[in-house]
């Protein structure tokens, strides 16, 4: 079982790594690049705490094969901090304690910003239809849509 | 497991038609990957098919049809004002299969070669009259959508063959189609029953019928009996009345922990009933 050889960007920075075809990109991620923000939940798609972004789309990590990266743009949590400066997102998480485990939350930060890159102001709903595919089983959601909701106004303000 | 990145559907026919093993076909990935993490299904070739050109493509012809690469998104599908504008029933179909991540993947082509009775974008497809061209060993055919699928899990798709293309026909001037689900939560969950129906009207009067029933039978099923229902009605409470009647006489369902057989042929006569409603007021020109 060859490995091959694979050339993405990740977070802004190339990078090359050596995949077993069968690999997921959520375990290169982790297991040959050290990035150990996208969490495994189900590997099956259905919790998102893998969610990171291929050429800026959103997907479940566990559902794309290391080897599909190549040539690709992965966006993960651990590009959403600016160095030491946090997210608008991540501040906003904090600040309303919308997390009590923290599994579920490198996949929710990435989907929220996914949501808030291509809609700057969206509703509740919208909200809550976004990150459908997020699970949570401590919060409850509640905290976590007001963050996204209060980092949105946040983002708008600042522009 | 040998990953094979072909740049023509040819290439990938032959790639198939040299493997002894097991091998799958690689789009949205949003069922293999997860059958490979499971171990149900190890393939010995796994064949990708996003670097062929034109699988990304939606494209308008100049009679009004479309025709749809298989390696197209949901969201790349929900994105398409135009597309969305002549079919929304088969848009809304494949844009509640899964979640936001699941839909920056999945395909129609997957979706329906996945061959599940309850794929979300299947009826919706049926409905519209669509078809697949299939590139396999023996050269090029094109099937109705309905003649792909054969039971849970299978399709009438021969070994080696792919469906390279997914064609919608030309809407034309007042049509409409719609496609509805149950399911017990909101979001992210698989039918419990679908429906869909595209029509088209001449005046007030429904000229053509299409009724696709899924989730209620070992495939998505064309109920004939359901449209004949419909034809020649201007959508009254008699005609709604025999396309419910048609409908759960149609429906073979099963019992399992989603609904029972007693559930479920009640619920597609009030899905159907709802669908057609919605399909009718598209063709009447109200929007989505």
């Amino acid at each position: 079982m060859s490995k091959i050889h694979v050339s993405a960007v990740v977070n802004g920075d190339p990078v090359d790594f050596l995949a077993d075809p069968r690999e997921s990109l959520l375990d290169c991620l982790r297991d040959q690049l050290g990035l150990t923000g996208s969490k495994e939940g189900c590997g099956t798609g259905d919790c998102g705490a893998c969610s990171v972004t291929v050429d800026g789309v959103l997907v479940c990590a566990c559902l794309v094969l290391g080897v599909e990266a190549e040539g690709k743009a992965i966006g993960t949590v651990e590009g959403l901090s600016d160095g030491g400066t946090l997210h608008p997102l991540q501040r906003k998480f904090i600040e309303h304690a919308a997390l009590q485990c923290g599994f579920c939350t490198p996949g929710i930060l990435v989907a929220a910003k996914a949501l808030l890159d291509q809609n700057a102001s969206p509703t509740e709903t919208e909200v809550r239809y976004w990150l459908a595919g997020n699970l949570c089983r401590c919060t409850g959601y509640d905290k976590i849509v007001r963050a996204v909701m209060d980092a949105a106004s946040e983002m708008r303000e600042a522009v | 497991m040998h990953y094979h990145k072909p740049h023509t559907f040819e290439d990938a026919i032959k790639i198939a038609a040299n493997a002894r093993g097991v091998t799958r076909f690689l789009a949205g990935g949003t069922d293999v990957l997860v059958q490979l993490r499971a171990g149900t299904v190890t393939p010995d070739d796994l064949i990708d098919l996003k670097l062929i050109p034109g699988v990304h493509d939606i494209v308008r012809a100049k009679d009004g049809g479309w025709t749809i690469g298989i390696a197209v998104s949901g969201a790349e599908l929900g994105r398409h004002a135009a597309l969305v504008a002549d079919w929304p029933g088969v848009v809304e179909g494949m844009n509640l299969v899964g979640s936001t991540q699941v839909q920056g993947r999945a395909t129609l082509a997957g979706n329906l070669c996945n061959g599940s009775p309850a794929a979300d974008s299947v009826p919706g497809l049926v409905a519209a009259g669509a078809t697949v061209t299939v590139i396999g060993p023996k050269g090029t055919r094109k099937l109705a959508v309905e003649d792909i699928p054969a039971s849970p899990g299978r399709t009438h798709l021969q070994a080696g063959e792919i469906v390279s293309a997914i064609h919608l026909p030309p809407r034309g001037a007042q049509g409409g189609d719609a496609y509805l689900r149950f399911i017990p939560r909101t979001e992210m969950d698989i039918a419990v029953v679908g429906c869909a129906i595209s029509l088209t009207l001449d005046g007030d009067k429904i000229a053509t019928a299409r009724v696709a029933l899924g989730a209620v039978a070992p495939k998505v099923i064309l109920v004939a009996e359901a449209a004949a229902a419909l034809i020649g009605t201007t959508l009254d409470d008699k005609a709604l009345a025999a396309l419910q009647a048609a409908a759960t006489a149609a429906a073979q369902p099963i019992t399992d922990r989603r609904g029972t057989i007693e559930f479920r042929k009640d619920v597609v006569a009030v899905l159907a009933a709802r669908t057609a409603r919605i399909a009718y007021a598209r063709a009447k020109g109200a929007v989505k």
